[in-house]
């Protein structure tokens, strides 16, 4: 089954000047084409302005195509006879945690979401402590979300889709604002998530390193996907990747220091213990 | 110009239920033209113990110190301090204002009462020292991308020819491409003018390879403070607190776990490579 799958996707916005006259077209999104099935985890790659968050808000109809077909769970999201459903399917965390957090209560924050699906009480109260737990900050749960910092804010935003139970969660650079130990609890609770319901998961990143455990990725550049596969094909092209504003994870950059200097490590090496056991191997 | 802290304390929302020791007896000093790194999870008081070094925030008890004076003695010039010691927050570029970059630039210098001429060539040269094409010059700061924009910004506070400059997670939300570029520039601008920086970031990489010094914050606490070598090699420690080395320290440690007698106390890809090869061919 396809969870999201879009079809030679356009998105053009107009371009105007300062008195509000139309001066010319904007393409973000350029012929993308995307397939990704049910439980798979996708991580999507490009520099700031490539069209990787105009591609995100097209999975849950925050904006729709003006050319081709973008489809989630099965629903045109140009069809707004479907948008509640395409809403249900996907849900979305974003980069900022100040614009996704309105409660003034951090409990009361998390429980909006499934309180607006018309889940019953009782259930919701289940739904808010299991995703605080998840995202470890269930001893929050009665501080204002003021008080936190970035990153636990963003925890709490997690938090908040997470309590909605979608199937499939896009996230746009979640963990921009995190600390590392922050930003491994948050992947893990993603791919938790993942391995337990079957979720679906989108990860826009500018972090490598958590691109290395996905089932696929894509690299976008100019609105366009020009580069795609596993992360061992896709790391392994160290210099396509810095032409394309990109990097790879410091691992990868180490093996590949070692292999220009002559050492005979194999390309694409994307975890510590792949390369210690390759560097053991020379020795 | 150094600064200095004596037994800085400092409490959040002191007699309310949210009452959080954000600084806890935080002595440490930065001679003038350092480059330092600070480190610590979310929350641990780096926002806030930078938010001292030019005053924003007034400790509760201790004193803080810049170029040997006591700022919290009556009739300090906080004004001047504030051009001395520039800080650059989160997402400068939210406090973009201005209808044009030049002008949002010369916000500062024209703040501190400089003649308009003055404050257009620091402008000029600020816009120049961080990279900025001229040709956005006259451009609104609103329709640059993400990197020109923080670079506008910084820009902004370089402007007032500050002696320190502060940069609270400045590559943050940057793609790989602009936090080389935001970073680089930051150490050209450290060796061209030997102004003191102090960096907080949240890449353990990044400190690694830019920093002359780290201080680690936990809890409100200094908790460690030494040269990125030093610090790291206290990895373990560093991973209880939120914290964690580079991905190449590591490897060597793992190395060194297996056998292989590499020197674990390597923090960046060159060091490693190298010290892999010297360890391998020997």
């Amino acid at each position: 089954m396809e969870m999201i799958r879009a079809r030679e996707l356009v998105y053009e916005y107009e371009q105007r000047d300062d008195e509000g006259n139309v001066v010319g077209m904007n393409r973000a999104l350029d012929e993308v084409g995307l397939d990704v099935r049910q439980g798979q985890f996708v991580a999507i790659l490009g520099h700031n302005g490539s069209g990787k968050s105009t591609l995100a808000k097209h999975m849950n109809a925050i904006l729709v195509p003006s050319g081709g077909t973008m489809w989630v769970n099965g629903r045109d999201t140009r069809d707004s006879g479907e948008l509640v459903n395409v809403r249900r399917s996907a849900g979305m965390v974003f980069q900022n945690p100040d614009n996704q957090i309105i409660g003034t209560v951090v409990e009361e924050d998390v429980g909006f979401g499934p309180e607006n699906l018309g889940v019953p009480t009782g259930e919701i109260w289940r739904r808010v402590e299991d995703g605080l737990r998840a995202v470890g900050m269930i001893e929050y749960r009665a501080h204002s979300p003021n008080k936190l910092s970035g990153g636990q804010k963003q925890r709490v935003a997690i938090a908040g889709v997470l309590a909605m139970e979608p199937e499939c969660i896009v996230l746009d650079e979640p963990t921009a604002m995190l600390d590392p130990v922050g930003r491994k609890e948050v992947l893990r609770t993603v791919q938790e998530l993942r391995k337990r319901k079957n979720v679906t998961v989108i990860l826009i990143t500018h972090y490598m390193e958590e691109a290395i455990d996905a089932d696929a990725i894509y690299v976008m550049e100019g609105g366009r996907v020009v580069m795609q596969g596993t992360p061992r094909e896709i790391f392994g092209r160290v210099d396509e990747l810095k032409r394309y504003r990109l990097d790879v994870p410091q691992v990868t950059m180490l093996a590949e220091e070692l292999r220009r200097r002559g050492l005979d490590v194999p390309r694409g090496i994307l975890r510590r213990e792949e390369l210690v056991e390759a560097i053991c191997r020379l020795s | 110009m150094s600064i200095k802290l004596e037994h800085v304390n400092y409490v959040y929302g002191a007699g309310t239920a949210y009452e959080k020791q954000a600084l806890r007896d935080v002595s440490l000093e930065i001679p003038q033209g350092q480059f330092v790194g600070i480190i610590g999870h979310t929350g641990s008081g780096k926002s806030t113990l930078i938010q001292h070094l030019n005053g924003l925030v007034k400790a509760d008890s201790g004193a803080v110190y810049f170029n040997g004076e006591n700022i919290y003695v009556d009739g300090y010039d906080m004004k001047g301090l504030r051009g001395q010691v520039g800080l650059v927050f989160q997402y400068p570029e939210y406090q973009l204002f201005e209808e044009d970059v030049l002008s949002d630039v010369c916000f500062g210098p024209k703040n501190q009462g400089l003649p308009k001429e003055e404050c257009e060539k620091r402008a000029r040269e600020a816009l120049e020292l961080v990279g900025f094409p001229e040709k956005y010059y006259h451009q609104s700061p609103f329709e640059l991308s993400g990197g020109q924009k923080r670079r506008a910004a910084i820009a902004g506070v370089l402007a007032m020819k500050p002696k320190v400059l502060v940069l609270d997670e400045p590559t943050a939300g940057l793609d790989p491409a602009g936090r080389d570029d935001i970073l680089d520039q930051v150490k050209y601008l450290h060796d061209q003018t030997g102004m003191t920086v102090v960096l907080v970031s949240h890449s353990m990489e990044d400190v690694a390879r830019y920093v002359q010094r780290i201080i680690v914050m936990n809890k409100g606490e200094k908790m460690l403070d030494g040269t990125p070598k030093e610090v790291f090699a206290h990895y373990k420690e560093l991973e209880a607190v939120g914290l964690a080395a580079p991905q190449v320290t590591y490897v060597m440690h793992d190395l060194k776990a297996r056998g292989i007698r590499v020197e674990t106390m390597v923090t960046t890809v060159e060091e490693a490579a190298a010290e892999i090869l010297r360890v391998l061919k020997a």
